[in-house]
């Protein structure tokens, strides 16, 4: 296993610096071998970008990717969009020589080449993969008794032939990786539903995209749970941003949303607000009063 | 339309009852598989509806690659200068600053308060930011979400 390039796309740096800080926290405390990515731009976005000319979206991924081959690492997102566009870009352009030669012409225009020698992870697969659930909970002190209720997001694990993650319509992976930092996932009607944010849909029909957030949000509110745990900050605009918007309209779900990055630091001990919680426009005191009650659990059986 | 794929799809509507946006949307997939074979759709709004969730294509049961030929009918759209004005703008922030979703001042000062500095990003590298540039034209992109 190479070395880790973290690639943070838009939405994190820009928007929910929070995740930023909680993924840095836990990439140091696994020990994991790993350096932000330098001089990155957008994955690009595979909703607008991928729609409009493919070309160009594989040439902008392939500099991310070089960027990356550069310093012979493996790129890890945190982001099912940066993952989505990436990956799905590396394998294209590994397979089909055509594609390749077409944007190394355009590379070739900034002193560039794509060579496809890395791999392009996401950290929720990371994880599962290369330490597993079991190895993660013998790291967690002090278990987060919490009622959870996870969203995978589409593009984590679709298209399953491209993604070779298991299926999609009952996966298991990440709700384990939940589950090892002590918390219960929490099954719910339309668990593999889309959020609503992607394709370009949440950019130009703001208001479409929350009817597909609002189908989601009724039934996790159904089912009774502390929070939402996602992998994909884009995921996450959609459900605390769009829990925001649509309470100006008399719809309060006040469900927190939380990224499996900041789940983990909180397992780990790390404060809600050093995980950056409290940067999200759904605020919940009561969900942070019984993180910190459980994080001051004293749980040692001497 | 040169997707000779889609010519095998019987119509089942799997696509259809799988679809988050067309519960909600004019959106439906059965239909604009069937209407793209015989003409050009790109004037449809309902194109720009798919969130791109991929259900559709995965559960095709004649493996259709339905999601994928939904961004083919977008870029064919596109080409025709079918462009909603939200996206241009989006397209308009990767052409100047190489992100969808570009830092501003309030999330730099929410950095700083968390003690996180200016990104690694070609926000802070002018000659990387430049080098997205020269892709962006090189591939015709400038040319092709131009008003």
């Amino acid at each position: 296993m190479k070395d880790l390039s973290l690639f943070l796309g838009c939405v994190i740096p820009n928007r929910y610096p929070g995740i930023e800080k909680a993924t840095r926290l836990i990439l140091d405390r696994l020990g994991l071998k790993w350096s932000e990515l330098k001089e990155a731009s957008c994955c690009p976005a595979p909703g607008i970008f991928r729609s409009f000319d493919k070309v160009t979206w594989l040439t902008i991924a392939s500099r991310n990717i070089v960027l990356a081959e550069e310093n012979n690492r493996d790129l890890l997102t945190v982001c099912n969009g940066c993952f989505s566009s990436l990956l799905d870009a590396n394998n294209i352009l590994k397979n089909d020589a055509a594609l390749r030669d077409k944007v190394n012409l355009h590379l070739k225009k900034i002193n560039k080449e794509y060579k496809g020698t890395i791999e392009v992870r996401h950290i929720i697969e990371f994880l599962s993969k290369e330490i597993g659930a079991k190895n993660l909970n013998k790291l967690i002190e002090r278990p987060l008794e919490l009622r959870v209720a996870v969203h995978y997001g589409c593009h984590l694990l679709k298209p399953t032939k491209e993604r070779k993650l298991g299926g999609a319509e009952c996966p298991v992976f990440f709700d384990e990786l939940v589950e090892a930092t002590g918390a219960v996932s929490v099954p719910y009607e339309g668990k593999t539903s889309c959020c609503g944010a992607g394709g370009g849909v949440r950019s130009a029909m703001l208001e479409t995209s929350f009817k597909m957030t609002e189908y989601k949000l009724d039934r996790i509110k159904k089912a009774g749970v502390d929070c939402i745990v996602e992998a994909c900050p884009f995921c996450h605009l959609q459900y605390d941003g769009g829990q925001a918007e649509l309470a100006k309209s008399g719809k309060t779900y006040n469900i927190p949303v939380v990224h499996y990055s900041q789940l983990l630091g909180l397992a780990f001990g790390y404060t809600p607000e050093e995980v950056g919680l409290h940067l999200n426009a759904v605020r919940s005191h009561e969900f942070e009063d019984k993180i910190a009650r459980i994080q001051k659990k004293d749980t040692s059986v001497k | 339309m040169k997707n000779s794929e889609i010519l095998s799809c019987f119509q089942c509507g799997t696509c259809t009852g799988s679809c988050p946006s067309g519960k909600y949307t004019s959106l439906n997939v059965r239909r604009i598989v069937k209407d793209s074979i015989k003409k050009d759709i790109s004037d449809q709004p309902d194109l720009w509806m798919c969130t791109t969730c991929y259900n559709c294509q995965e559960r095709c049961p004649r493996g259709i690659k339905v999601t994928d030929a939904i961004l083919s009918l977008r870029a064919e759209a596109v080409r025709k200068g079918r462009i909603l004005p939200a996206h241009r703008a989006v397209c308009k922030f990767l052409i100047e600053v190489g992100h969808a979703v570009p830092i501003d001042d309030i999330h730099i000062a929410i950095r700083e308060r968390i003690g996180l500095s200016q990104p690694e990003t070609v926000s802070k590298y002018p000659k990387a930011l430049n080098d997205v540039k020269i892709l962006l034209e090189s591939c015709g992109f400038n040319e092709l979400v131009k008003e």
